[in-house]
């Protein structure tokens, strides 16, 4: 079997409790697992030295809103030895979602963390530094969650120009 | 630029202060560097030799606001970059010009969301507005022209 | 007047970042703000320094943060496909085609063999582009201005050529779902076959004056060393990792677009440092160069369409739509409400000149994406900044920004 059947099989034989669905779409495999279980499964799959994930490609925050659990977080972890790859989801819930930090494990989860709790609110335990990323620092709200407006300023078309351009806040010398 | 009158063979021409101030402010307009995405490429390539702004004795991109007449805001402004640059803006010593470069400074582009500030006229004012995303060198070249001309324009009483 | 508020951030909020020594002033803490020649557009970087040397270098970043993948998420899948051409905006074609690929997976669709070998040119060029403007600012921040100008004007070449091909010089827009939009014009082949005969010149004349510079060997040698280990730990990509000696290049290890039946190396220095990133990235052209021949050989025998024949993907050609009624159907579907994928989610990985471009597309089946993530490689290579610059003087730090080659809309989306 390849690579990433080997380590599902290994997740599913260590951790059998945590593993909610293993999905195969498109062909590639992802393991939902359970929130409080993501640090210990995030650790053997990097330090096995049969499985070798040493290395995180993505972690990206998805916003299911109105479904629940509306949250989910979703990890990418490549083994560079054995050119695998396959991806660990999460699903949080709506309100206060909390998980812990795999930066122990993978250094570069710092400011990919820090982007999910900037856009979606989601907080990470033990995370050396958890301030806003790309917000300027006194923001309120999270832009990527579902019910967060866009923003959108009204077009301004000929037909509408006047009021428009009355309500444009322009800017003084 | 104009000859009021030359005076035979004798090396003498006459203007007036205005037309004098006006040419001489548009020969040498010195940008800031204010790059921020996109559109900073293509106003790279302006300086670069294929669309060569040398020619108006703009090649010298001063990075100090203390130094430069004309600030080319090329690229999308986000709300975070906003306040910087109205503080650069402020400390720009008259007279100063400002050209929105592209789309995203003009009026927020193709970006109609809360991250960017919906045109770089609620911040500054602006004098030239140049379109395109990114515009070409050469439509940012007709917008710096196009700045000065109406530089030549300014009349002695509404100068800063 | 839009919010201009400033904030005040005083040392005690990021008191966690520095060292004790800054609180009593020993060292100083000094902003190298978002507007600043070397930085390469709009990066901040909160400096801890004592005397001219670096103790901690913490990048704020955000000044460039446009919301695209929300405001992706308003759009159909082909209208979202205009604004990826900005993310990064120095390898246009392939955020392009990071996001197609995405979508091509989702929906399962196969995309014609011509249409293949014409994205492979075309990424293969955006990187000799993207490299050029490495090049050029790289050696700017280092004083060797001329290279800049030299940089430009061959980058002159290829946004011709993109223009010829897509009538943009930079967002072109040009690879959809699918294939790409329309075949090459007439002349097409010849000038690309014009710039790859004229680009190795002037690359040996580049090289000529850097690579056994002593002045550029003293700028660059040295500064900036990251170890195998810890650029894996750090989760480095692209040719800062390939500097540092470990083989991990996505067109090797997971071809796309038919790249495993083309002929060329990966360039792999063991340095570590800016001048064997300098190298990997000078020997890069080489092996793009390399492969543009073999895909424009490929172009003049294969023929074919460049669009799937799907039409719940592709338009149907406009030379259709005044004879066939389901032509125009197709075409008004898809250009007012669009194609709907299925439900699910894909991750699609390409090779972008500063590393590993992934999009993480999630769709809830419905003709806009429900979420879009674009797991950009400046992001994650800036982040070893504050690990590697300790130590080093202010010039150094200039020196490694610039050796990383990050691009600020990658960074901040």
């Amino acid at each position: 079997m390849n690579h990433v059947e080997k380590t599902v099989a290994a997740i599913k034989a260590k951790f059998p409790e945590a593993v909610e669905d293993v999905i195969g779409f498109r062909g590639e495999t992802t393991v939902v697992v359970k929130p409080e279980s993501i640090l210990a499964v995030s650790r053997f799959i990097h330090d096995d030295p049969e499985l070798n994930y040493t290395y995180l490609a993505d972690l990206a925050g998805v916003d299911y809103y109105p479904d629940e659990p509306r949250f989910a977080i979703s990890y990418i972890p490549y083994a560079m030895a054995a050119n695998a790859r396959f991806r660990l989801k999460v699903y949080l819930p709506g309100d206060d979602p909390q998980l812990d930090s795999v930066t122990g494990v993978w250094r570069n989860a710092d400011w990919f963390e820090r982007e999910a709790f900037d856009m979606l609110g989601i907080k990470f335990n033990n995370h050396p530094d958890l301030r806003r990323l790309l917000m300027p620092a006194d923001w309120v709200g999270h832009p990527h969650r579902k019910d967060y407006p866009l923003g959108y300023e009204e077009v301004q078309f000929s037909f509408n120009w006047r009021e428009v351009d009355a309500k444009k806040p322009y800017a003084k010398d | 630029m104009g000859l009021e009158q030359k005076l035979g063979n004798m090396g003498v021409v006459t203007m007036t202060l205005e037309q004098t101030v006006n040419w001489s402010r548009t020969n040498a307009m010195w940008p800031m560097l204010f790059g921020l995405a996109c559109c900073a490429m293509e106003m790279i390539s302006m300086q670069a030799p294929a669309y060569d702004v040398s020619r108006f004795g703009m090649e010298l991109m001063r990075a100090s606001p203390r130094q430069s007449d004309l600030m080319i805001v090329a690229g999308r402004v986000s709300r975070k970059m906003a306040p910087v640059l109205r503080r650069l803006y402020d400390q720009m010593p008259d007279p100063k010009w400002v050209v929105a470069m592209g789309d995203c400074a003009s009026c927020g582009g193709i970006f109609n969301n809360y991250a960017i500030v919906q045109g770089v006229d609620e911040v500054v004012p602006v004098d030239v507005y140049v379109a395109g995303c990114p515009p070409r060198p050469e439509a940012l070249i007709h917008g710096l022209m196009t700045l000065h001309e109406k530089v030549k324009k300014e009349k002695i009483t509404t100068w800063k | 007047m839009a919010d201009l508020r400033e904030l005040e951030t005083t040392l005690d909020e990021l008191k966690h970042l520095f060292s004790e020594r800054a609180q009593t002033g020993e060292t100083m803490v000094l902003n190298m703000g978002p507007q600043h020649p070397s930085t390469h557009g709009v990066l901040r970087l909160i400096l801890e320094l004592d005397g001219e040397t670096v103790v901690h270098a913490i990048p704020d970043i955000g000044y460039l943060h446009t919301g695209i993948e929300k405001n992706m998420e308003a759009k159909t899948y082909l209208q979202a496909l205009v604004m990826t051409d900005r993310l990064d905006y120095l390898n246009n074609i392939g955020n392009n085609l990071t996001y197609c690929l995405a979508i091509e997976k989702l929906m399962d669709v196969q995309v014609p063999e011509r249409a293949q070998v014409l994205r492979v040119l075309m990424a293969e060029l955006q990187r000799i582009a993207s490299h050029l403007v490495w090049l050029g600012t790289h050696c700017i921040d280092l004083a060797a201005l001329s290279i800049l100008l030299y940089c430009f004007r061959d980058r002159e070449h290829i946004m011709d050529i993109f223009e010829m091909v897509s009538g943009q010089r930079m967002m072109t827009s040009y690879i959809r779902p699918g294939g790409v939009w329309r075949d090459v014009p007439p002349g097409f082949e010849e000038a690309v076959k014009d710039f790859l005969d004229y680009i190795p010149a002037k690359l040996d004349d580049y090289e000529r004056l850097l690579t056994n510079n002593p002045i550029f060997k003293q700028r660059t040698q040295d500064v900036g060393y990251v170890s195998a280990e810890a650029a894996l730990m750090w989760g480095m990509t692209g040719p800062s990792l390939r500097g540092s000696g470990v083989n991990y290049d996505v067109r090797k290890a997971m071809p796309y677009c038919g790249y495993e039946t083309y002929e060329f190396d990966v360039p792999l220095e063991t340095g570590g440092d800016v001048y064997a990133r300098y190298r990997c990235r000078m020997r890069e052209f080489r092996e793009s160069i390399k492969i543009c021949r073999q895909a424009l050989d490929r172009l003049s025998k294969t023929k074919g369409p460049v669009i799937t024949s799907d039409r719940k993907v592709a338009p149907p050609p406009r030379s259709e739509l005044s004879t066939s009624m389901e032509a125009l159907i197709h075409h008004f579907k898809l250009f007012t409400e669009g194609f709907s994928p299925p439900k699910g989610e894909v991750y699609a990985a390409t090779e972008s000149p500063r590393g590993e471009l992934g999009v993480y597309l999630v769709s809830g089946g419905a003709p806009k994406p429900r979420r879009v993530h674009y797991r950009c490689p400046s992001f994650a290579n800036l982040q070893v900044l504050n690990y590697v610059a300790e130590g080093h003087l202010v010039a150094d730090l200039v020196a490694i920004v610039g050796s990383i080659d990050i691009v600020l809309g990658d960074v901040d989306r």
